[in-house]
């Protein structure tokens, strides 16, 4: 069974023929595309270490057969960051400390861009810390993750200020 | 996972008659469906790929007041959907404490209906379960039980419907549309989740190609939004399943209740309406006293299925403390957050 499908992987078009249909988006971005950055941690929708942003929103990429998503935008930690420079999420996660291992790093940092870009957590950490409880740390970094994750909505809110300004 | 054949049919139609054949399995976003798959708990031969289906991922306001909400809509557009959130609060507060931001991106409203009554035993190919393996038998019976049924359970299966969103929609007298073979019928969600008795393999009362299109809310709905809560309690903050969940809606006019809402989670193989609880408070007073002798009713016909009597206990706690918050009022922000030990906010 040949299923041909088209998607747009942080910004590229990419046509695919899948030759199994039960190919999940995170084995064919890890397996098939070699697009490794996405991690694969319980491959349940328990962990959150797959989070990726499918048409803008971040989703576990273990539950989600890429068959189902002809047609979608997707995008990786592979392609948030701008030639050299680091996404506001990246760079805040950095000066906070925001992780130990990194096993989990990915998918933390997209779990929370997808939440700043849903603007639901505003500035309260608790808001933030139950927004992101999808995202499991066994390092325990959590309180640097918050931090990272209200740093980077702050300032990525300042910088959409100053240019409508 | 069993390899499967895909068809990603165009209309519900052509859906519901590939859907129809034998092993056969309906895909929205698959997040139960997937993960169950992955554990070979679900083998379907076959999956129907609904997410392409037109018209059925929109809210309407109907010309009655009530309000249609499509099967493909998914659970976090639902909640965050301002005037969603203003008319069913305690309904856009469930949604919001199930699963994770994750998970709520994805599922959809259908799906949502639609997943398994689970325990660790059903996810365990290596123990007996009857709704696994009709006739097994039950190891939930005699095993870490501490989380299983108190209502409504038999010895084929104690285990409990996990939906948080299920809870306060059978409260407000929610309507399920299906599409089938012969037609379009509809039935009130309550009847749509069976008890197990002696047929748990049995879930629903859909018959073999039968599709969830859209999911109603009657107009009356909207008159509980002043005082609308839903209680969720976990052994952890957030994402985890209800240990024990309470619904309450409450119409309160002139300094008495004129009508009260109260279903359960947590508590059985599907979402328990508390109908004797409704009762008592009907024409009562806004006191605690009322509470708590509706949650005595509420729980009235409850049993221990195993290490779990403590359940019975806890429920009409919960029953009263989201009893006494609904009365209290709704609060501005919706979904308040759940209780957690960091919070700053008593009571939240």
């Amino acid at each position: 069974m040949n299923l041909p499908l088209s998607l747009t992987i942080n910004g590229v078009r990419r046509e695919i023929t899948l030759d199994d249909p039960r190919v999940t988006l995170l084995d064919l971005l890890r397996e098939r595309l070699d697009l490794t950055g996405t991690k694969k941690g319980c491959d349940r929708g328990q962990c959150g270490a797959c989070t990726i942003l499918v048409d803008g929103r971040r989703i576990n990429s273990c539950l989600a057969l890429a068959v189902s998503h002809d047609g979608a935008e997707i995008v990786t930690i592979e392609g948030v960051g701008h030639g050299g420079e680091l996404h506001p999420v990246q760079a805040a996660f950095i000066a906070h400390d925001g992780f130990q291992c990194g096993f989990c790093t990915p998918g933390q940092i997209m779990s929370g861009i997808g939440l700043i870009g849903e603007g639901q957590a505003g500035d309260d950490p608790e808001r933030v810390r139950e927004c992101m409880s999808g995202n499991l740390c066994r390092c325990g970094a959590y309180q640097g993750i918050t931090e990272a994750v209200l740093e980077a909505q702050s300032n990525m809110t300042a910088s959409k200020q100053r240019r409508s300004a | 996972m069993m390899n499967f054949d895909y068809v990603r049919p165009a209309s519900v139609a052509d859906a519901i008659a590939v859907g129809s054949e034998k092993g056969a399995s309906y895909l929205a976003s698959g997040t139960n469906l997937l993960d169950l798959m992955k554990g070979g708990v679900s083998r379907p031969s076959r999956l129907v790929d609904l997410t392409r289906l037109p018209g059925l991922d929109r809210i309407e306001h109907l010309a009655d007041g009530g309000l249609r909400i499509g099967a493909l809509v998914r659970n976090a557009d639902l909640a965050h959907d301002a005037g969603f959130a203003r008319n069913y609060p305690a309904v856009a507060e469930a949604l919001l404490s199930g699963a994770s931001a994750q998970l709520r991106n994805a599922a959809t409203v259908g799906g949502n209906l639609m997943q398994r009554t689970r325990c660790a035993y059903f996810y365990d190919a290596g123990s007996a379960c009857n709704r696994r393996w009709p006739g097994a038998g039950c190891d939930a019976l005699n095993g870490e039980n501490r989380l299983h049924a108190v209502l409504g359970w038999s010895e084929g299966c104690i285990a409990t419907h996990p939906s948080d969103f299920c809870v306060p929609l059978v409260a407000l007298d929610a309507i399920v549309e299906i599409e089938g073979k012969s037609g379009r019928r509809e039935l009130p969600l309550e009847a749509l989740h069976r008890l197990p008795g002696e047929t748990p393999e049995r879930e629903t009362a859909l018959e073999r190609g039968d599709l969830i299109v859209a999911l109603r809310l009657p107009a009356e709905a909207q008159g509980f939004a002043k005082h609308a809560r839903y209680i969720k309690v976990r052994e952890r903050t957030s994402y985890a399943f209800a240990v024990v969940s309470a619904a309450a809606s409450l119409r309160i006019e002139d300094g008495s209740i004129r009508e009260a809402r109260i279903a359960l989670g947590g508590v059985a193989a599907k979402p328990w309406r508390a109908r004797e609880a409704e009762q008592v408070l009907a024409g009562a007073a806004p006191d605690v006293a009322a509470y708590r002798e509706a949650a005595r009713a509420a729980l009235a016909g409850a049993k221990p299925s195993g290490d779990n009597a403590f359940k019975i206990e806890l429920a009409q706690r919960i029953l009263v403390r989201a009893l006494t918050l609904a009365a209290a009022g709704t609060p501005d922000r919706i979904p308040a957050l759940p209780g957690s030990p960091f919070s700053s906010v008593a009571g939240a």
